[in-house]
C-alpha cells in the first residue's frame, strides 16, 4: 500500500507541503485547501494526513470511494453525490471539503509531491 | 420483459431548480389521458412551503366536498419539498403523499424514503398530481433525462411490489449502474381489496444489487393506486450531482451536515443504535415501560417473551456494516435489511430474498400485538405485507383486533373460514394475510378493510357485540392506532387521537415527557406540547425531511446545557434546520417561523377535514386507549390501577374489578374531554375543533373558499369565551 508517512519531530512548520498540495490540486496557495494539514497550536506540532485506512469506503452509499491498484483510496467523482458522510466518518479527520471549490470532498491520494517539497523529510511516501 | 405499449406520450422541458424549487408541478389524468404542467405561484410557496403543503393545496382544488376515496377525481399527490434531494444533511430524501383516504374519508398524508421524491424534483417537478382511473393496468413513467412523460400498458405478470420493482428497475435501466437512477412506486395485490394498501417507494442498493422498498404505508394510498389501475409510477433521472437544488449557501449546508455526520459517528452507538438496529432499538425499552402493544393493546409488557424480540436479536438478523440510508447522505442509516432470508410460506416459498425491515412499528404490530414472539415469522410477515402492498401498522392492529374478537367469541372459526385466530397462532394468521392478497375469501376481505369497517361488518354479519368492539377496536378517525400503548399518558391521548388524520406517531410522542419525566402537569402544559410538537413535526413534511435525525441522535451536551423540557426539543438541531433551510432557499427564517409555517398547513388541513366530513370531523378515542377494559387487564397491574383510583379519591377496596374499571373510565373520559377543549383552544379552534376565522386570518390562509367552509359549519355557541 502506498501512503504518506509522517515524522512530526522533523517538521519545521515551513508550510511548503501545504503550499505544494493546494497549488497542485486547486491552483492556489491556500493552506485551507491542502490535503496534508500541519498545525502548530502552542508547542504541539502536528501533521495530519490520510493513512489510507479505507473507513470512508464503507460508508459511501455509491461506492464512489475505492482502493486503486497501489492501495490508495481514491474518489470517483462521477459516482460521488457530495453527501460528505465520508468526512464525518473519517477516523482521522482527513477527508476534506471546500464549497468554494467543488461540491465533492477531497483527500490525500499519496502523490508524494508534498514529500518532495519537504526540506526536512518530515513527509515520506512509502510503499509497504 | 417485452417492450410495453405506449398508450400516451408527452414531451416537456424540465424546469431548472432554483433554491430548492422547480416552480412547476405535473398533473396527469390517467383516464382521459391528459397531461398538464402547472406553475407554482409565489403565494403557494409562501403559504404552503412545499411537500405535504403543496399536496394539500393541489388536492383541495381537485376534489369536491363529496368526493369519496374511489371517485375518479380523488388524487394521489406526491411532493418532496424545497430541501428534498439535498445530499449534505441526513434524512433529506423524503416524499410526502396526500389523498382522500379509504379508511377515514378525509385527507391523509403519508411519507416515504426512497428516491422518488428527489428524482421527480430533479426531473422538473415540485409535485406530481395523479387523477382519474385507467381502464387497464398502466405504468406512468417520468423520464427526467429526456423530458418525456409516458403512460404505458403494463405487461407485468406479477403485480406484487418486489416483483414490480425489480422488473421495472431492470426494464428502464440501460445497465447495472443505471439502476440507481430509477425509483418505482408500487402497491400489490392485497391493496386491491384492502383499505390500508401501502405505497412502496424504491431505491437501488448497489452493494446488495437489489431494489429496496420504503413505504408511504399509512392511510391507504396503495389502495387508491390500484383503484386507479396504476401498477407503478416510475421516475428516471441520471444526471445526479451534489448541488442539483442550486442552493444559495453550499458552504453552510456542508458545515451543518458534516457536524451532524460527526455527531452520528460519535454518539449513535451509545444513544439509539440506529445504524445497527434502526428503530427496533425500542423493543425492550417500550416493554419495560408498559408501552409495547401486547394482545391488542391489552397489556404493555410481556416479561416472559420479550427476550425473544430484544433488539440484540434483530441486530444479529440485520446485515451489519452497510450504508443503509434511504437517500444519499443519510448517515443515520436506519433502513436495515435482512439478507438471504428464505421465505417459508405463500407464493414466494423457498425463494431467498432481501427483506426491508422490520422497523419497531412492525416488530410490535406483526409481533407482540398479535402475540407472536418469533422474529423470523415477523420478518416473513413484513416481507409479504410490503410485497402485497399492505401497511404493516394497520394490518397488525387490525389482526390484533381480530384475534381478540376471536378469543372473546365474537367471531368463530366458521366465520373465519376455518382459521383459528387466537393470539400467537401464527400459521393461521399468516394464512389470513395470504388470503387478503388472493382476494377471494370474504372474511379476509373484511379484515383487509380495517377496524372501523370490521366493527360494522362483524356486528351486521356475525351479530358480534358492537359495544365490546367499540371499546377494544383501536382506531381513531377510521385509522388504526400505531404501536404505542397510550393508556397511561393523557398527553399521548391527544398525541394520537387529537391529530389531523388519526392515531399515527408522526405528530407527537409525549409519553416520556408526560408520564416518566412529569414535565406536563396541567392541561395547559399538555395543550402547549400538543400545539408545539405536531406543528414542529409538520415542518419536516413541508420541506422534505425525515424526522429521525432530529431526535434519534442528540448532541452530547443536549441534556446538560438545556433544561429537561427544552432538551426534548433538541434546540441545537432545531437551529440546524433553520440554518439549512436558509442555506437552501436564501430566506431568513428564525426558529419561531418553523411553527408558523407549519400552522398554516396544519390549519388548512384541519379545515380540509371539516370540509370532507361536512362539518363533523370529530375526534374519537376507544376506551382501550384510555385504560383497562377487562378485569384481567386491570389485574395485570392491579396495584398500579388501584393506586390510580386512590389518586382521584376513590377507595378501591370496596369495589369489584368491573366497578373499578367503570370508575376509572368515567374519570378518564372526563379528562379526555378536558384535554380536548384545552387543545382546541390552544390551536385557535372552536369547541367542535373547527379553526376560527381569526385563526385563518392570523395565518394568512383566509382564502374565500377556506373561510366559506369554516363559516358554513361554525356556530356562535361553539366559540370559546
Amino acid at each position: 500500500m502506498r501512503w504518506l508517512k509522517t515524522y512530526v519531530e522533523k517538521c519545521i512548520n515551513c508550510g511548503k507541503c501545504m503550499e505544494t498540495c493546494s497549488k497542485t490540486y486547486f491552483k492556489e496557495e491556500n493552506p485551507a485547501l491542502s490535503r496534508v494539514v500541519v498545525t502548530n497550536p502552542g508547542a504541539g506540532q502536528n501533521i495530519s494526513v490520510c493513512n489510507q485506512c479505507g473507513a470512508c469506503m464503507a460508508v459511501c452509499p455509491t461506492e464512489a470511494l475505492y482502493r486503486d491498484k497501489n492501495g490508495v483510496v481514491q474518489l470517483d467523482k462521477s459516482k460521488c453525490t457530495s453527501c460528505l458522510m465520508c468526512v464525518g466518518f473519517c477516523p482521522t479527520g482527513n477527508m476534506l471539503y471546500a464549497a468554494s471549490k467543488q461540491t465533492e470532498p477531497f483527500k490525500c491520494v499519496a502523490c508524494g509531491l508534498c514529500a518532495r517539497a519537504c526540506p526536512t523529510q518530515a513527509l515520506v511516501l512509502v510503499n509497504d | 420483459m417485452e417492450k410495453m405499449k405506449v398508450l400516451a406520450e408527452w414531451t416537456y422541458t424540465p424546469a431548472p431548480i432554483d433554491k430548492g424549487y422547480t416552480r412547476k408541478t405535473l398533473y396527469v389524468h390517467v383516464g382521459e389521458p391528459r397531461m398538464e404542467i402547472k406553475d407554482v405561484s409565489q403565494d403557494m410557496i409562501d403559504t404552503f412551503t412545499g411537500g405535504r403543503g403543496f399536496d394539500l393545496k393541489l388536492l383541495w382544488a381537485a376534489v369536491k366536498d363529496t368526493t369519496k376515496w374511489n371517485d375518479p377525481e380523488n388524487e394521489i399527490v406526491l411532493s418532496g419539498g424545497p430541501l428534498c434531494g439535498i445530499t449534505q444533511y441526513p434524512g433529506a430524501g423524503k416524499c410526502y403523499a396526500a389523498f382522500i383516504s379509504p379508511l377515514s374519508g378525509q385527507t391523509y398524508d403519508s411519507n416515504s424514503g426512497g428516491y422518488w421524491g428527489p428524482l421527480s424534483k430533479f426531473s422538473g417537478f415540485d409535485a406530481v398530481e395523479i387523477q382519474g382511473k385507467a381502464e387497464k393496468d398502466i405504468i406512468l413513467f417520468i423520464n427526467g433525462d429526456e423530458g418525456k412523460i409516458q403512460i404505458l400498458e403494463s405487461n407485468l405478470q406479477d403485480l406484487n411490489a418486489y416483483a414490480v420493482t425489480e422488473a421495472l428497475h431492470e426494464y428502464f435501466a440501460v445497465d447495472e449502474a443505471d439502476k440507481r437512477n430509477i425509483s418505482v412506486v408500487s402497491a400489490g395485490k392485497a391493496a386491491e381489496t384492502s383499505y390500508y394498501g401501502c405505497m412502496n417507494m424504491s431505491f437501488y442498493d448497489p452493494r446488495r444489487k437489489v431494489a429496496r422498498l420504503k413505504q408511504a404505508g399509512r392511510g391507504g394510498g396503495g389502495s387508491i393506486m390500484r383503484d386507479k389501475k396504476i401498477a407503478a409510477l416510475v421516475v428516471k433521472f441520471s444526471k445526479m450531482g451534489g448541488n442539483l437544488n442550486n442552493v444559495v449557501d453550499l458552504d453552510t449546508l456542508q458545515k451543518v451536515g458534516v457536524k451532524l455526520h460527526k455527531e452520528i459517528h460519535d454518539l449513535d452507538d451509545v444513544q439509539c443504535k440506529m445504524r445497527k438496529v434502526g428503530t427496533a432499538h425500542l423493543n425492550e425499552i417500550m416493554d419495560e415501560y408498559h408501552l409495547l402493544p401486547t394482545h391488542n393493546y391489552k397489556f404493555g409488557q410481556n416479561p416472559a417473551e420479550i427476550s425473544k424480540i430484544h433488539s440484540a436479536v434483530y441486530e444479529r438478523l440485520f446485515t451489519q456494516g452497510m450504508p443503509d440510508g434511504c437517500w444519499y447522505g443519510c448517515s443515520m442509516s436506519c433502513a436495515k435489511a435482512v439478507d438471504g432470508f428464505t421465505v417459508q410460506t405463500g407464493p414466494c416459498k423457498g425463494e431467498k430474498v432481501t427483506v426491508d425491515g422490520p422497523e419497531y412499528e412492525t416488530v410490535a404490530s406483526l409481533g407482540s400485538n398479535i402475540g407472536v414472539y418469533d422474529p423470523l415469522w415477523t420478518i416473513e410477515a413484513n416481507f409479504y405485507a410490503d410485497h402485497y402492498g399492505l401497511d404493516t401498522i394497520s394490518l397488525g392492529t387490525s389482526l390484533a383486533f381480530v384475534c381478540e374478537c376471536y378469543e372473546l367469541g365474537l367471531i368463530n372459526k366458521e366465520q373465519t373460514n376455518g382459521l383459528d385466530l387466537k393470539f400467537g397462532n401464527k400459521d393461521d394468521i399468516m394464512e389470513l394475510i395470504h388470503r387478503m392478497a388472493a382476494g377471494t375469501d370474504e372474511f379476509a376481505s373484511i379484515v383487509a378493510k380495517g377496524i372501523r369497517y370490521m366493527k360494522k361488518a362483524f356486528a351486521e354479519k356475525y351479530t358480534a357485540d358492537a359495544k365490546t368492539m367499540e371499546a377494544i377496536g383501536m382506531e381513531g378517525q377510521g385509522v388504526e392506532t400505531s404501536e404505542y400503548v397510550p393508556k397511561e399518558s393523557i398527553a399521548q391521548w391527544g398525541g394520537y387521537y387529537l391529530t389531523l388524520k388519526g392515531p399515527q406517531h408522526d405528530e407527537a410522542w409525549l409519553i416520556f415527557m408526560d408520564m416518566v419525566n412529569k414535565q406536563l402537569p396541567t392541561f395547559e402544559d399538555k395543550a402547549e406540547a400538543l400545539h408545539y410538537f405536531p406543528n414542529f413535526r409538520t415542518w419536516f413534511s413541508l420541506v422534505g425531511l425525515c424526522k429521525l435525525p432530529w431526535n434519534d441522535v442528540e448532541p452530547a451536551n443536549n441534556r446538560i446545557v438545556n433544561e429537561p423540557k427544552e432538551a426534548a426539543k433538541v434546540p441545537e438541531h432545531v437551529q440546524n434546520y433553520v440554518d439549512i433551510f436558509n442555506a437552501v432557499t436564501g430566506k431568513n427564517i428564525r426558529k419561531e417561523d418553523i411553527i408558523t409555517m407549519s400552522e398554516k398547513v396544519y390549519n388548512f388541513q384541519r379545515v380540509f377535514q371539516v370540509r370532507m366530513k361536512q362539518g363533523d370531523a370529530s375526534h374519537n378515542i376507544p376506551l382501550r386507549a384510555l385504560g383497562p377494559v377487562f378485569p384481567d387487564e386491570w389485574d395485570a397491574r392491579k396495584d398500579y390501577y388501584d393506586g390510580k383510583l386512590k389518586e382521584i379519591g376513590i377507595d378501591p377496596a370496596a369495589l369489584s374489578t368491573e366497578e373499578k374499571i367503570k370508575k376509572l373510565q368515567e374519570y378518564r373520559l372526563g379528562m379526555w374531554e378536558g384535554l380536548k377543549m384545552a387543545v382546541y383552544k390552544r390551536r385557535g379552534w372552536n369547541k367542535k375543533g373547527i379553526p376560527t376565522v381569526e385563526t385563518l386570518k392570523r395565518l394568512g390562509i383566509d382564502y374565500p373558499e377556506v373561510v366559506a367552509v369554516v363559516e358554513k359549519y361554525s356556530k356562535p355557541e361553539d366559540m370559546f369565551e
